[in-house]
């Protein structure tokens, strides 16, 4: 960390200050928590693709898996749901795991031939219509059960702080399973492949209605352990007399608090992921990656098992990635699979890796803190700017009104503008790998 | 009572027409792909985008048309339209080879450097789109809406079971005929044609040969800029305009390309009959195709349907995966036009 770089966090930060006296101190915290979420899921890209070169735009996919795990791990188990058909579930998701498994091998041990081709067919349509058979009169059973309140397993009750791991464990297994079939494609074909997964994944969690509501959206995700709730802090006088003091209303400081609590768990995963990647990138196996990746066949030729370690990589990226979708959807307390888009969850952290450095952590950091800022900012500055460069039209004039309207999507093209431009002149970002 | 003549009927109106057309649809968009692939060397991840705004053009262009007065009805004024699409997409994908790729290209830039710039410039495209005609579904189809209503075709049959032929899937199909075989004249019987084929069989001798590279690329942007709109405003006619939709598209277009071997032409249009053909008949319920089949004892009582349609895109992502795994260069061999 040179001084350049620590005055390029300090300006974030300032700016961050800026907008707490331009607009408000709770959408500076409220920015300040996404920002450090952004900030861990931009190490999570970096992994992939600064450490090993994996071009791997499935990022969406992992960061919703960590928002179903908060789910399926911090919400109160459906008991009327689990008698049900809770059991049948897992037996027939078992036994599709199986028939699978089952597939492979037969394509491993049978010679090539006709009758290979044959068996394996009949044995994954017998194993799909005997899976749907299972499958099908069990979820009907779940999704039966007060379907306008739950209509869903639940979760197991454990701490959302569980549910953090257990989102970087759910992405990192996911992850595992999708590494194996598509890492070792060329390039742009992982591309689409892992965008295609992450449509999958967000398909899923949009349909499977009886894992977590599917689009009806599973609310009141409890809080993290030292949180609390606002209307809890308003009714303690103690809070009330320490609100007091500086001179804030309860409301406003209950309010500030939660944030500031929730910005302080944040910055503690994200110091912690920070660490343990920066601790991995100076390593040997920091080292070996990095050499894989600016030459996989000399990399191979001295004996590194490449497709393995893209598959390690691609598996803790993934994971870390999982981590911060837990994060977000634990400070959001509630999951929403119709709001996943490709976007603003993939492409958009993305942007965030290359604008700040790819290759180096503190770069993706900034890049989060920078890029989420102006994701936010760029609306009401657009805004703005429209309305100062249209002033001269009458206020009822359509293109003045049509601009107003449509500067909520002034972000998409400067975001693109911004990609353009530091690919273009910048292309190792703004904070380079060493 | 085993009817296979309804059975059949009833396959052709809901599995049959609609996934020709669709297939048609995204054979168009999957040759704008493997046409860059195979002159530029790089996936345009911003082809969906292009589409999207090829097709706003053509809409503005047919409301202001149809506020004109001007019609050919039966058909739809959209048709009217296209040229203005094709040619206002033209400009703005050769402006944007102008300030983005021609760079990279003189630095010889690795083809992901292609792919990191085309994420900007669908960033881009997707927000003009989103600015100017906002991310909100739009209709634009006019003129009529059948060649043959489910009614008629009764009439005409006697049987149970109609099938109707919408106006839009009959356009659909007769212009990819039309641009298909005006395509493939091109890249096979005219000189610039021959010369593209050329270069994208290899370059360097190309290059020797006296071949100017720059108008290789900058016919093959307005070809692709052409089939993008078209593609475009056929997939809005028949289905609808929805900005995102088209970002969507992305999968589809993409697995048929690479399914037929990217780089290949005849290869994206078998690839985009694959795409389509499978995922409509993987989503679609059989239960009354299956009913006619059967004796009425028979009769299922689900839906048989394989998937729900939400899963369309596993469909696609499925049988990319196959082909990368077993066949990686596509069914026809990829990389060349």
């Amino acid at each position: 960390m040179n001084l350049r770089n620590i005055s390029l966090f300090l300006v974030i930060f300032a700016l961050l200050i800026l907008v707490g006296f331009v607009q408000s101190w709770s959408v500076a915290f409220q920015l300040l928590s996404f920002c450090l979420i952004s900030a861990v899921m931009a190490l999570g890209v970096n992994i992939q693709w600064g450490y090993a070169g994996l071009f791997s735009v499935g990022t969406m996919g992992f960061v919703a898996l960590g928002g179903l795990a908060t789910v399926i791990t911090s919400m109160p188990p459906v008991k009327e749901a689990w008698a049900a058909g809770g059991v049948r579930v897992l037996v027939a998701l078992l036994f599709a795991g199986a028939v699978i498994v089952g597939a492979t091998q037969i394509y491993k041990r049978m010679k090539p031939g006709r009758n290979r081709a044959l068996v394996l067919t009949l044995e994954l349509i017998a194993g799909f219509f005997i899976y749907r058979a299972l499958f099908d009169p069990a979820v009907s059973a779940i999704e039966a059960v007060n379907p306008a309140g739950t209509g869903y397993l639940g979760g197991l009750g454990l701490p959302v702080l569980v549910s953090w791991l257990v989102g970087g464990l759910l992405a990192a297994g996911v992850a595992w399973v999708i590494g194996k079939v598509s890492l070792g494609l060329r390039s742009d074909y992982l591309a689409i492949a892992t965008l295609g997964i992450a449509e999958i994944i967000i398909a899923v969690l949009k349909n499977e209605d009886w894992l977590a509501r599917g689009v009806k959206n599973v609310n009141g995700i409890p809080r993290p352990w030292p949180v609390p709730y606002e209307i809890s802090l308003q009714k303690s006088t103690a809070f009330i007399d320490f609100a007091q003091r500086f001179g804030l209303n309860p409301v406003d400081a209950s309010s500030y608090t939660v944030k500031v609590l929730y910005s302080v768990l944040f910055a503690i995963v994200l110091m912690i992921v920070l660490w343990m990647s920066q601790k991995a990138l100076t390593s040997p196996w920091g080292r070996m990656m990095r050499a894989i990746r600016d030459n996989e066949e000399a990399a191979e030729a001295m004996g590194k098992d490449v497709t393995h370690r893209h598959l390690q990589v691609f598996v803790i990226g993934s994971a870390v990635l999982g981590i911060a979708g837990a994060m977000m959807t634990s400070l959001d307390g509630l999951m929403t699979p119709g709001t996943y888009n490709p976007l603003r969850f993939t492409f958009l952290i993305w942007v965030m890796v290359i604008v700040g450095g790819s290759g180096n952590n503190w770069g993706s950091v900034l890049g989060g803190f920078l890029i989420w800022f102006l994701w936010i900012e760029v609306e009401p500055i657009g805004r703005w700017l429209l309305d100062v460069l249209t002033s001269p039209m009458p206020n009822d004039y359509w293109l003045r009104i049509h601009l107003l309207n449509s500067a909520a999507h002034m972000r998409l093209l400067t975001m693109g503008l911004i990609l353009l431009l530091v690919l273009r002149f910048w292309p190792k970002g703004l904070i380079p790998e060493k | 009572m085993v009817d296979i003549l309804n059975a059949l009927v009833v396959l052709a109106n809901f599995v049959l027409v609609p996934a020709l057309a669709y297939g048609s649809q995204l054979a168009l968009g999957a040759l704008g792909i493997t046409l860059i692939y195979g002159i530029l060397r790089f996936s345009n991840f911003a082809h969906g985008d292009t589409m999207a705004f090829g097709t706003m053009i053509v809409i503005l262009a047919t409301w202001w048309m149809q506020k004109a007065g001007v019609s050919i009805a039966p058909l739809p004024t959209a048709l009217l339209a296209l040229p203005i699409g094709i040619a206002v997409t033209a400009i703005v994908v050769l402006l944007t080879d102008r300030a983005v790729y021609r760079f990279y290209r003189k630095v010889k830039a690795a083809p992901i450097i292609f792919v990191m710039a085309s994420l900007g410039v669908m960033f881009i495209m997707n927000g003009l789109v989103r600015f100017i005609i906002g991310p909100k579904e739009q209709t634009f189809a006019d003129g009529a809406r059948f060649i043959i209503t489910a009614r008629d075709f009764k009439h005409m049959t006697g049987l149970h079971e109609g099938m109707a032929i919408k106006l839009s899937q009959g356009i659909t199909l007769i212009t990819a005929v039309i641009v298909v075989a005006a395509l493939f004249w091109f890249l096979n019987r005219t000189r610039t044609g021959k010369s593209m084929r050329a270069f994208s069989d290899n370059e360097d001798l190309a290059l020797l040969s006296g071949i100017n590279p720059e108008r290789v690329v900058l016919i093959i942007w307005i070809i692709v800029a052409a089939l993008a709109t078209i593609a475009g405003t056929l997939y809005g006619l028949d289905k609808s305009y929805k900005p995102f939709t088209y970002f969507q598209l992305l999968l589809p277009m993409f697995a048929a390309a690479i399914v037929g071997g990217l780089g290949n032409p005849l290869g994206a249009i078998a690839g985009g009959f694959v795409i389509s053909f499978s995922e409509v008949s993987v989503t679609y319920a059989f239960k009354r195709v299956v009913t006619y089949l059967v004796p009425d004892s028979w009769a299922p009582d689900g839906l048989v349907q394989l998937l729900s349609t939400d899963y369309k895109f596993a469909v696609s992502f499925s049988i990319l995966i196959l082909v990368l795994l077993f066949r990686p260069t596509g069914i026809f061999k990829g990389q060349s036009l």
